[in-house]
């Protein structure tokens, strides 16, 4: 899982079987320190709840799909959850 | 597996059922001497691992999900050991 922060929403008019319904979110992979890393990506959110400029961690690769209510999906990263607070050691903190 | 040092850890209240009273940890990747490779992730603590420790980070679905004893967990990297020391020959 990695970080991200959520930059966009994205509006579908037809999906695949079985996407009806699940958020899909633009999402701009963050650093441990929470820099921007990298091309956004579009997650499905499987919290239902995550909206622009919340911090969240997401998963990838097979996995993603499993996160989501039907789990034989065309998805390839899926928001697992939204982040509280991120504490790191302080020798983290730049970068 | 890939060997990792914690750099913190991530709290988080709203998240999939499955990750409820689990700790979440920030790792660093390491190479094999040791040093960061710049990469990070985010991982189960299967084990009681803590901030700077060495860990031993499963990277991969299948086994996770069988820590996790749920064929249907969306999670694929857990931290499933502490590093005491690594030689290379």
């Amino acid at each position: 899982m990695l970080l991200g922060k959520v930059i966009g929403t994205v509006v579908t008019c037809e999906v695949y079987d079985g996407l009806a319904g699940v958020p899909m979110l633009v999402v701009q992979p963050l650093t441990k320190a929470q820099q921007p890393k990298g091309e956004s990506i579009v997650c499905a959110d499987a919290t239902q709840m995550a909206g622009p400029d919340e911090l969240v961690y997401y998963e990838g690769g097979r996995e993603a799909a499993l996160a989501l209510r039907e789990t034989f999906v065309p998805v390839d990263h899926t928001i697992v959850g939204i982040v509280d607070g991120v504490h790191l050691a302080a020798e983290n903190m730049e970068e | 597996m890939l060997i990792g040092q914690v750099a913190g850890e991530i709290f988080s209240t709203i998240n999939h059922p499955v990750l409820d009273n689990w700790r979440l940890l920030v790792v660093d990747r390491l190479d094999e001497t040791g040093a960061p490779t710049g990469g990070y992730l985010i991982a189960l603590a299967a084990v009681d691992a803590g901030v700077g420790q060495r860990v031993l980070v499963l990277d991969e679905g299948n086994g996770a999900r069988q820590v996790l004893a749920d064929p249907t967990a969306p999670v694929r990297s857990v931290v499933v050991g502490v590093v005491d020391s690594v030689d290379l020959a």
